[in-house]
């Protein structure tokens, strides 16, 4: 019961610390990415994730945009489009490798600009 | 773009449902053209009810909003409260965590009438959960949890008005008025008036059918949102008083109140709420944020029954605090949080004074482990010491695995403790000659123990294309095993209820399967079969429950013509629910006629509703319920002598009324 309201209370206070620090913690991004399915939407977030630092990534099967938080003191945008190519996803920046486009499953095959 | 997702977050803050960290989901499931919605993604085993699938039945209050949803059974309303009750899982709503915008709102000396007293016309959406639900808003949730969030003043119309007059004599009429004040400021007023002005009694037995009532319902809120600084405030005003008659049909109260003249019940409640909810969603993270929730309730039951006096007057208050963020990123989430409440009883079971206070408060912690793709996992905990219970640890647990396309398992785990409010709960025994007697003296809820449950649940649900036409089929198996309960035990003669503390095992099993399918375009079926066991070791022997049969059977068919750019459109609406036979409490020992079997006929119900939309204004729409007018029997024992031993109104197992037709409208100023 203590040790549960210390680590509550130290989580609390961790996050208001946080909270009045710099934007740079928290910068937001938008970018292009071509997809086309839910099934890409699970598979393009989780690209993004695997980079240190990124703390939310939602990407709209809807609009192709991938709206990024990430702490710029431990990642930044270029590392992200790469991990996201790397998945097989086209970025603006960086594309993807035909080889990785071609390890897709069907119905994430989407159309490359 | 920054500024809608800000927007969208503080949406979800507002409407944050029992499963906080879920709702970005909900959202999206809200704003979907199909009015009732199974998330392939949520953890747990929620079905969202928007306000569309409201509309498909006479839908007058909250308790009669779940007659098109095979998850929640509803019984039919004896003579004497007119008040439906709903089942999940098999088990009554006092097991259920019923809240209104996650603040618990149907409990304690509300258990019995408080589902009718939200009209529906006020509700935005409903949650069903299934199985343990979230620690966030309790510990006392066993099968299930609802969640029922109002139409929120910054998307409310200006005006709206709805009539609504039945051939039972029921009359509603609901009127609501919004203002948007300034940028941040809006405020909506909605009053609810409802009576029954004719005696009915269409079985000849002397009696109403229903009681003659009158309701008056009011609800002010006030809406404060800044999307930029992420700040959203409600604040609700709340009245109620509603009253109900109900007995013989000569039975006149100022004349024969508390006198064999005439058997007759009078329920008179008043009720006043105050609820406050502050949100911060921190700007810059859209995934932190901070709320707190405050509600004060005064509750006041005045009743008789017969010569059964029963006063009931709860205070309570309730407070929330509660911060959401995640750790690393949005794939770890995490809520946490403290709850306080307070609920001052001053009970009267005639001269008898059970009042008492009760207080309570605890910390949660919710982890969410989502891998954006096809798992997600809520491992939730929650402290608390209540004055009567003492220190408790409630834990719960929720998983979700997307094997394939479409396609989604779920497990959940969970414990929940609860202390009965055994009058309350259990007050239309008033109405026979039954005599209440505890045989515990040492616990300390009227000498009874805390009932304390767990639930185990697994479920699966794919969802299919077939011939072009979209489908889905599933099974849910709950289990709910009782380390305590307390039996209500009806099964030792007709002139004795006994409340005890369950002695061996006490279960309740419950088997749903569900298959749904676009027959046609607009044209829509669900089905469900259900099984239910349940069974109790009783003081003398094991025996299932009484009043709940172990098959049910629903079907719903759906029909809407195509919605053109005039608005005009028709939508059809037909349900059927099959109920299997039902154990009966034990009236062995009264003379023939006022005995009842052990078991009860299977029968079925069908009801039935037209729509006609005119315009995005005004709407009409006509109904049956009932059409098949299957009514019980024999609906209340000892009616030729109701101050006799053998009566007894509370053995409803099917319709009394018989069929019902009505007929309402709906207009809007957008």
């Amino acid at each position: 019961m203590k040790k549960l309201i210390l680590t509550t209370v130290f989580i609390l206070g961790g996050f208001s610390i946080q909270a009045q620090e710099k934007l740079n913690k928290n910068a937001k991004y938008e970018i292009e990415v071509n997809g086309n399915c839910d099934m890409c939407q699970g598979r393009i977030q989780k690209a993004a994730f695997s980079v240190q630092g990124v703390k939310s990534a939602n990407w709209s099967p809807d609009t192709h945009k991938l709206n990024l938080i990430l702490n710029e003191e431990k990642a930044n945008l270029l590392e992200v489009k790469k991990a996201v190519a790397k998945a097989g996803y086209d970025t603006d920046e960086v594309k993807a490798t035909n080889e990785n486009y071609d390890k897709l499953p069907g119905c994430c095959q989407y159309e490359r600009k | 773009m920054q500024k809608q997702i800000s927007i969208l977050l503080l949406l979800f803050f507002c409407s944050y449902t029992s499963f906080s960290q879920d709702t970005l989901k909900e959202i999206k499931v809200q704003n979907s053209s199909k009015s009732l919605q199974k998330s392939l993604k949520l953890t747990a085993n929620t079905t969202l009810l928007s306000s569309k699938e409201l509309l498909k039945a006479a839908c007058c209050n909250l308790a009669e909003s779940f007659e098109t949803n095979p998850s929640i059974d509803v019984n039919f309303s004896d003579a004497l409260t007119g008040t439906k009750q709903i089942k999940m899982l098999g088990l009554t709503s006092p097991y259920l965590m019923i809240t209104e915008e996650n603040i618990p709102s149907v409990r304690g000396a509300s258990q019995a009438y408080g589902l009718s007293f939200t009209p529906g016309t006020w509700v935005e959406s409903i949650q069903i959960t299934k199985g343990a639900g979230s620690v966030v808003n309790g510990y006392e949730s066993v099968s299930g949890q609802i969640n029922t969030e109002l139409i929120k003043p910054d998307k409310d119309i200006p005006f709206f008005v709805n009539a609504y007059g039945s051939s039972d004599s029921r009359f509603e009429l609901n009127t609501h008025f919004n203002k948007k004040i300034s940028d941040e400021w809006s405020s909506s007023l909605f009053v609810h008036g409802s009576t029954r002005i004719a005696k009915n009694d269409m079985n000849n037995d002397g009696f109403l059918d229903n009681p003659l009532g009158k309701q008056i319902n009011i609800l002010n809120r006030w809406q404060y949102k800044n999307a930029q600084k992420g700040w959203v405030s409600f604040v609700n005003f709340r009245y109620l008083n509603d009253k109900k008659q109900s007995g013989q049909l000569e039975f006149v109260p100022n004349r024969d109140r508390l006198t064999t003249n005439f058997w007759g019940s009078e329920i008179n409640t008043e009720r006043a709420d105050v609820s406050t909810k502050l949100g911060y969603v921190f700007p810059d993270m859209p995934f932190q944020s901070i709320g707190f929730q405050n509600a004060f309730n005064s509750h006041d039951q005045e009743s008789y029954f017969g010569l059964n006096r029963y006063n009931i007057k709860q205070k309570s208050y309730y407070s929330n605090l509660i911060f959401n963020s995640i750790i690393d990123n949005t794939m770890n989430k995490f809520s946490t949080g403290i709850n306080f409440s307070y609920d001052k009883y001053e009970e009267f079971v005639n001269l008898f004074d059970h009042s008492r206070t009760d207080n309570s408060i605890g910390a949660f912690f919710e982890y969410t482990y989502d891998n954006t793709n096809n798992f997600s996992i809520i491992i939730g905990g929650r402290f608390d010491n209540h004055n009567r219970i003492g220190t408790f640890f409630t834990p719960r647990l929720h998983v979700r695995y997307n094997p394939w396309e479409k396609g989604v398992f779920r497990l959940s785990a969970g414990r929940g403790i609860r202390s009965a409010n055994i009058f309350a709960e259990n007050q239309q025994l008033f109405g026979s000659s039954r005599n209440f007697e505890i045989l515990n003296t040492n616990g300390k809820i009227y000498g009874l123990n805390p009932e304390i449950a767990w639930n185990y649940g697994l479920s699966f649900s794919q969802k299919f294309l077939l011939f072009n036409k979209n489908g889905d089929f599933g099974f849910d198996f709950y289990k709910t095993d009782f380390q305590n309960q307390v039996v209500v035990d009806l099964y030792q003669g007709p002139q004795q209820v006994i409340f005890y503390n369950l002695n061996g095992k006490s279960f309740a099993n419950s088997l749903q399967i569900e298959f749904n399918y676009e027959l046609a375009k607009h044209f829509n079926l669900r089905t469900a079969y259900k099984y239910y066991d349940i069974q109790t070791d009783y003081q003398y022997f094991t025996q299932e429950r009484p009043l709940q049969a172990k098959h049910r059977f629903f079907g719903n068919l759906e029909y809407q013509t195509h919605l053109f750019d005039d608005g005009k459109q028709w939508k059809f609406d037909f349900t059927i629910n099959w109920i299997g036979i039902q154990r009966l409490p034990n009236t062995i020992s009264n003379s023939g006629i006022d005995s009842m079997p052990d078991y009860s006929p299977s029968f079925s119900v069908m009801n039935m509703q037209i729509s006609r939309i005119f315009s995005s204004i005004f709407e009409i729409y006509l109904g049956g319920e009932n059409i098949g007018n299957y009514k019980q029997e024999k609906a209340i024992l000892g009616s030729n002598d109701p101050f006799s031993t053998a009566f007894d109104t509370s053995i409803i197992y099917a319709p009394i009324f018989g069929q019902m037709y009505y007929a309402g409208l709906r207009f809007k100023i957008k």
